[in-house]
């Protein structure tokens, strides 16, 4: 069996600034990765290198495709990297106003990968759209609506769906919790686990919550000024980091 | 009549009888002659010149009088003409440092080589309807200085770039000509120049003041403004030397901009350019304003506002483009219109449909509740 | 407008001296032929060209313009409408231009002529091989409305990513209960770009699919050009349970009785009493015969 995403000596800069270096790893079918540390540490810039959303200087990134096999993300064509992005792949992004069109209902908003990728008939499309409306627990008489008028925790359900109705095997998320109550946060955690269970979802999760790590991860990697100065299985991590950076990381967040 | 279903023709040169008509105006009053506007209506002629990207005095100013003073449509004529004209090559770039300047400003010091010369301005006069020109009346002519050789004028920029504290100009063309070429994005900053150089006025000042309200500010300081008489020279193929073709006048605008410095550039200024034929500072100015706002990407700046948005910026600063489409709405539209009325009016019998059917369905549960 | 262009003219007749055959100088009309090949030769594919400054506003058909006059030949028998007329004041400035700048015949008969500039309308008479039909364009850009960004829509045509044209039909539906959609509805161009039809209204777009005529699309303003090859399939987007359709009529215009031809609404008097009447005024009068 390969990895389904394996990265090795990723390395990006901004100006004078290192926003990662020398970043590897391998990611394995229904596994889901965690990425920690702190803002600034570099999680998202590495995340966006992932998916293909920025090129790093240094370094490869493979992708097990269901279609093409092991491509590199970054010799990919735009085309095909684009279309593995509406197929094989989802993004959350944390704010779920940038994963969303914000201008049309949230059936379009779910029915977009369909269509992007054949689906004609309306019917066929809705139906499917309103399904998944309830699997994220939106009422389905909402689907007429524009995400404009839902919560933020709805918002970002929405994204979630939007993403998986295409049936993606890989999936990229950016603190898909960050910004919302700790109440509605549990409720997207919960989904969150139900789906990558069922669907048999492969994840990198970048977020700088460590609680959110624990209950969705099964491995961490942890970053500090652009490195990753510790790895390991997520509660091996948590409960007896090695690395002085890490053990302040998990000291300083409150015993629940 | 608008659209007659027939007699179209005829209506049209109606039209443009009355137009002409119009135009002379009461024929007691002394027509305007194009020496009349060139001369005392210099600053429109300017305008229509930088805008219409043509410098002729005189076309400009027959174009002025055929649009009746209405500068855009000015500006649309000597486009229209510009067009037809053939190319026999491109001048070598001018040298404003060759300048004879009649003005010349620094804001950043107090005083520079060559000195501040405040030349004509509108800057200190008072504005307040002055009713002495109402009526005719010869003007004393203004004291001049004796003449003597003209003064090189060092650029100030050269002054701030000598000590790496300013960034040199950026060099060189690409050779794109955006009236013989289409304008593709992302466009180089030549291109960019040349865009806003033709761009509507009024557009560019807004853009620019936007910049100054903190949408995209870039810290501007007047390096330089200096408007006056440059030579134009050209270099034919079959003497392979550059020979002088005549002068022009121009306004020119060098602003200096805070930058804070990236990876490979330790902070220093940078620059916005301007340059507008005839004695345009206001179009100089706002002109190098959006430059240096549209530079966002290449400096690494991260861009937020419209001034800084090329797609936005150079894709609308036409004037001669906004006024066809925007005033293309007075065309018929008829047929779009229609296909419209026919869609709206199905719409609503559908939805009055739906209310009726509601309706009867209510009362029939009232019948049967009763 | 159309006063500059008489102005442009000594008050002689013929073709006018001052200014080359058709307006345009011969190097425009070459580069103006390369692009139209080109666009022959990607069917619906927007072809970027160095649009001039006509003596027209834009807006006003300057890209239909350059396209005829770089076409247009002394042989050539030229018919321009605006809205289906040929009496409309921009079809009337716009053939007098020709007349004036390329010495050629015109024509208000659909079949007599050899070159058709429209604006808003494709011909009520079936187009036949060897004609060209030309096309004034406003905007070009079929995703413009929902993407503004030029480098980002001409990546979504090249990488054939138009999932947001169809959410544009579903949500029409989604708030309508069917696409609303009545003019300028966009095509599908041999089975690879999406094109916009310029302005016409939906009603004329069945006449582009596998025209035996070539079709020409000028967009001045945005210097664009685009063609459909004569016998070319263009599809107009739909869903396959809520199929594309035409506008109908109750009514039959009240001139000639047609039944099949697209009808314009005119008002008659105060009280808002209407007239249907063919919008298409050649087909109307050949009708009334």
């Amino acid at each position: 069996m390969n990895p389904i995403l394996s990265a090795s000596g990723l390395g990006k800069r901004f100006g004078d600034r290192v926003a990662c270096r020398d970043v590897g790893f391998d990611l394995w079918p229904g596994e889901v990765l965690g990425v920690v540390g702190e803002s600034g540490s570099g999680k998202t810039t590495l995340l966006n290198c992932l998916a293909g959303r920025l090129h790093p200087e240094t370094g490869t990134v493979v992708y097990d495709s269901a279609a093409y096999g092991q491509v590199d993300v970054h010799d990919l064509s735009e085309a095909r990297r684009r279309l593995l992005s509406r197929t094989e792949w989802g993004f959350v992004n944390q704010d779920a106003r940038e994963g969303l069109r914000m201008g049309v209902s949230a059936g379009a908003n779910i029915g977009e990968r369909l269509m992007a990728i054949g689906a004609r008939h309306y019917g066929d499309i809705r139906r499917t759209a309103s399904e998944w409306l309830g699997r994220v627990e939106i009422e389905q008489d909402r689907l007429d609506d524009r995400p404009t008028t839902y919560s933020g925790g709805m918002r970002q359900r929405l994204q979630i769906a939007r993403n998986l109705v295409s049936g993606p095997r890989l999936v990229f998320m950016d603190e898909p919790t960050g910004g919302l109550d700790v109440s509605v946060q549990a409720r997207i955690l919960d989904l969150l686990r139900g789906l990558v269970e069922t669907l048999h979802l492969s994840a990198v999760l970048v977020t700088h919550d460590l609680g959110v790590a624990r209950l969705l991860t099964h491995r961490l990697m942890v970053m500090q000024g652009g490195r990753v100065v510790e790895e390991g299985l997520t509660d091996q991590v948590l409960d007896d980091p090695q690395d002085a950076y890490t053990q302040m990381l998990v000291a300083s967040i409150l015993p629940v | 009549m608008y659209v007659a279903v027939k007699g179209g023709e005829t209506a049209i040169n109606h039209s443009l009888e009355l137009l002409a008509d119009k135009r002379r105006g009461e024929r007691s009053v002394a027509e305007l002659s194009l020496e009349q506007i060139d001369q005392q209506l210099s600053l429109a002629v300017d305008r229509v010149m930088t805008e219409g990207s043509c410098y002729d005095r005189s076309l400009a100013a027959l174009a002025i009088k055929q649009a009746r003073g209405d500068l855009i449509e000015a500006i649309f004529l000597l486009r229209a003409y510009r067009t037809t004209l053939p190319r026999f090559g491109d001048s070598l770039p001018i040298d404003t440092t060759e300048m004879l300047a009649e003005r010349r400003i620094s804001a950043t010091f107090k005083d520079v080589p060559g000195g501040q010369v405040l030349g004509p301005t509108f800057d200190y006069t008072h504005r307040l309807l002055d009713f002495s020109l109402a009526a005719a009346g010869e003007r004393p002519l203004a004291p001049t200085a004796p003449t003597e050789e003209p003064l090189p004028l060092p650029r100030v920029g050269d002054i701030l770039q000598r000590d790496g504290l300013l960034e040199p100009p950026s060099q060189g063309d690409d050779g794109h000509d955006l009236t013989r070429q289409p304008l593709m994005f992302p466009a180089s900053r030549p291109l960019r120049l040349q865009n806003l150089a033709r761009g509507d006025e009024g557009f560019l000042l807004a853009l620019g003041y936007s910049t100054q309200r903190g949408y995209g500010n870039n810290h501007p300081f007047v390096g330089e403004i200096r408007y006056g008489h440059v030579p134009v020279s050209f270099v034919p193929e079959e003497l392979g030397f550059a020979i002088e073709l005549g002068e022009i006048e121009v306004t020119e605008c060098d602003m200096v901009n805070q930058f804070a410095g990236s990876h490979d550039v330790p902070p220093q200024f940078t620059r916005g350019y301007g340059l507008a034929f005839g004695h345009a500072e206001r179009k100089a100015m706002a002109m190098a304003l959006v430059d240096r706002a549209l530079r966002a990407d290449e400096l690494s700046e991260t861009a937020t506002s419209p001034a800084q948005d090329e797609e936005f910026v150079l894709a609308h600063s036409d004037n001669v483009e906004a006024s066809g489409f925007v005033q293309h709405l007075k065309l018929p539209h008829y047929v779009d219109f229609q296909s419209e009325l026919v869609t709206v009016r199905a719409l609503r019998e559908e939805v009055e449909r739906r209310n009726r059917e509601a309706a009867a369905a209510a009362a029939a549960l009232d019948k049967a509740a009763e | 407008m159309s006063e500059s262009i008489a102005d442009a003219s000594p008050a002689s007749g013929g073709p006018d001296q001052a200014y080359n055959y058709a307006y345009l100088d011969e190097q425009t009309k070459r580069m103006i032929r390369r692009a139209i090949l080109k666009a022959v030769a990607v069917p619906g594919y927007q072809v970027p060209f160095g649009g001039r400054e006509m003596p027209l506003p834009y807006g006003w058909g300057t890209g239909g313009i350059q396209v005829t006059a770089a076409i247009i030949g002394r042989e050539d028998t030229l018919k321009v409408i605006d809205q289906g007329a040929d009496d409309t004041t921009n079809a009337v400035s716009i053939r007098r231009f020709f007349a004036k700048v390329a010495d050629v015949a015109t024509t208000t008969s659909t079949e007599d002529a050899s070159i058709i500039q429209t604006r808003h309308r494709v011909p009520e008479t079936r187009l036949r091989e060897g004609q060209i039909i030309v096309f004034q364009v406003p905007i070009p850009e079929p995703l413009r409305m929902l993407e503004p960004r030029e480098t980002e829509t001409r990546t979504l045509h090249a990488l054939s990513e138009y999932g947001v044209m169809q959410v544009s039909l579903y949500e029409s539906i989604a708030r309508h209960g069917r696409i609303a959609k009545t003019y300028n509805y966009p095509v599908l161009v041999n089975g690879r770009y999406i094109m916009s039809p310029s302005p016409i209204p939906k009603f004329d777009n069945p006449k582009l699919d596998r025209s035996p005529a070539l079709q020409l699309y000028g967009a001045g303003r945005e210097k664009r050009i685009y063609a459909v090859p004569p016998h070319t399939p263009v599809k107009s987007l739909d869903f396959d349970d809520h199929p594309f359709e035409i506008e109908r009529w109750d009514e039959c215009c009240a001139l000639c009785g047609s039944r099949e031809s697209f009808l314009d609404e005119v008002i008659v008097d105060d009280s808002g009493k209407r007239m249907f009447v063919c919008s298409d005024t050649d087909w109307c009068e050949r009708h009334q015969r």
